[in-house]
């Protein structure tokens, strides 16, 4: 039985750590601007492509990996500037509209240089090793992507909790206009956030890709859905949250993708039966369950609306 | 010290302020008295730099401050207890306290700074661990004042700040207050409580929808039938 289900459960965890590492841009993202950036997902797919375009130009492998980090925490940058920043005193409803338009945009740009055609991700040494752990058979990035992102994860709210800049932003993520009179120069600190989410989107794109291998225009779509779906099922605002969201959302499909299976073996099903086609559905059905019971997620805090 | 002129502040098509004229010197206590809608808060929001002016001059310490943000307005020295004390609700006692000092660099100035406010206000330094959302409401009043100061300010502005609070506590804040004033700190204070606030004022304005309809000395302004009847009540002295 635990042969069957440790494999399952591994790259679980391991898809929980992605989708964490995506999470947290959503949920910083939301605390500060109180804002579903749309676009997160996307900005995780264009690092895939910068990844893929840098190393076919010949860039070694090991310089691609800093810069595209540092690529893509420029283009978070860069989308809050031109895109949500001049919206700041705008409805909250038009900047979603906003930012949905840096989504297409995004998609529609790699659809012009790809051609729509499938990019293969270039093999990264060392974290596409084969091992077998415990019997389970897998890649190295498997095993890597939970401890990097915890690691990552306790820098992060270290840096919140501990620094001048995470008390800034604590503070504007609650009252703009008193942190102004503190002398907080609010846009540093709201492009702060963005490149912190857009740089962890950025490592959770090599994870994610070195596993799956293939990037596509829409490649982002799912797992930014998905790491959505996280950050509102642990609460939206909430770091702690978003990861916890990330890493049950990420166990719980993954179980299901080999229920036939796990079912199958225990004896309880004559055969396979193709449950694993719902994966998705299930992850929008605990959301639904999650938010019935609990409405501000496992982590939320009373909803207070920004005066 | 701070020279207001002409000043006019439009909020969405509305006059708020009509042109007023005020001026705050060295080691005052200047009040602006007047109803709800008068353009007390506006005024301060415009000296702080949160609300854009249509026209006139604010003079800070011989610069005009009209086209600083409010960032840059607190680095020029001019802190601002806003209405309704607005402390960080998610942030420590403490964490309000250096937040104020946010544009302060040398670590042990400001450590040093926080013990001076402990030592006014010693409930806060009691509570220094927990969040400034559990706090009551004249505590998070004191936290607001403490973390004005923390920003060395050398003009201090207040927007209501008895607002809300039970007498007793109200007494409190008028005598921090005064403390303030006796250490040489410049006061500019916004009250609906024009009886306290006249009392401990060297200089007092009345507004009334967006004009400076009167002024003088906080005793004449007391003694004066016009703002007797109108903002003291028959009650008043």
């Amino acid at each position: 039985m635990w042969s069957t289900v440790f494999p399952y459960l591994l790259s679980g965890i391991s898809v929980g750590g992605q989708y964490a590492l995506i999470a947290i841009g959503y949920t910083m993202v939301y605390g500060i601007l109180r804002l579903i950036n749309f676009a997160h997902g996307d900005v995780f797919m264009v690092a895939g492509i910068l990844m893929v375009y840098m190393a076919a130009s010949g860039v070694p492998l090991w310089l691609c990996l800093p810069l595209v980090l540092v690529l893509t925490a420029v283009i978070g940058f860069v989308i809050e500037r031109v895109a949500y920043k001049p919206l700041r005193a705008a409805p909250r409803m038009s900047v979603m509209i906003s930012a949905i338009g840096v989504s297409y945009t995004l998609q529609n740009l790699v659809l012009y240089i790809t051609g729509g055609l499938n990019q293969i991700y270039p093999t990264i040494p060392w974290i596409s090793d084969n091992v077998t752990i415990l019997g389970a058979s897998t890649k190295m990035v498997t095993i890597i992507t939970p401890i990097l992102t915890l690691v990552l994860v306790v820098a992060l709210v270290w840096l919140i909790n501990h620094t001048k800049i995470g008390m800034a932003m604590r503070a504007v993520s609650r009252d703009f206009e008193t942190s102004q009179l503190m002398g907080i120069k609010i846009n540093r600190v709201i492009s702060t956030t963005f490149v912190i989410g857009t740089f962890l989107a950025g490592v959770a794109s090599v994870l994610y890709f070195t596993n799956y291998t293939t990037v596509i225009q829409t490649s982002g779509a799912m797992p930014g859905l998905k790491a959505f779906v996280a950050a509102v099922f642990g609460g939206i605002g909430s770091i702690p949250g978003a990861v916890v969201g990330a890493f049950i959302i990420g166990i719980a499909e993954n179980l299901i993708k080999g229920l036939d299976i796990i079912l199958f073996k225990a004896g309880l099903i004559p055969g396979p039966m193709g449950l694993a086609t719902f994966s998705d559905a299930f992850t929008f059905a605990l959301l639904i369950i999650i938010l019935a019971v609990k409405p501000t997620g496992l982590f939320g805090e009373k909803i207070t609306d920004k005066v | 010290m701070l020279l207001v002129k002409d000043l006019k502040v439009n909020y969405g098509g509305i006059e708020a302020l009509k042109g007023i004229g005020f001026e705050v010197d060295q080691g005052e206590i200047v009040t602006l008295i007047g109803a709800n809608g008068a353009g007390k808060s506006t005024t301060l929001r415009a000296i702080s730099g949160l609300v854009k002016t249509s026209s006139g001059a604010i003079n800070f310490m011989g610069r005009d401050i009209i086209p600083f943000d409010a960032q840059q307005v607190v680095a020029e020295g001019i802190a601002l207890v806003p209405e309704g004390r607005r402390v960080f609700d998610n942030l420590t006692v403490k964490e309000n306290l250096k937040i104020g000092a946010y544009l302060r660099n040398n670590k042990d100035e400001i450590e040093a700074g926080i013990e001076d406010i402990y030592q006014r206000f010693p409930r806060l330094k009691e509570r220094e661990w927990q969040l400034a959302g559990t706090l009551s409401g004249g505590e998070q009043q004191m936290l607001a004042v403490g973390r004005a100061m923390m920003a060395r300010p050398k003009l201090l502005m207040m927007d209501e700040p008895s607002l809300g609070l039970a007498p007793l506590v109200v007494k409190d804040i008028f005598s921090i207050i005064r403390d303030l004033k006796s250490e040489g700190i410049t006061i500019l204070l916004i009250e609906q409580n024009a009886n306290a606030a006249l009392r401990c004022a060297d200089k007092g304005y009345v507004l009334e929808t967006g004009r400076i309809t009167m002024s003088g000395t906080g005793e004449a302004l007391l003694n004066d039938q016009r703002v007797r009847d109108a903002y003291l009540g028959s009650t008043a002295r």
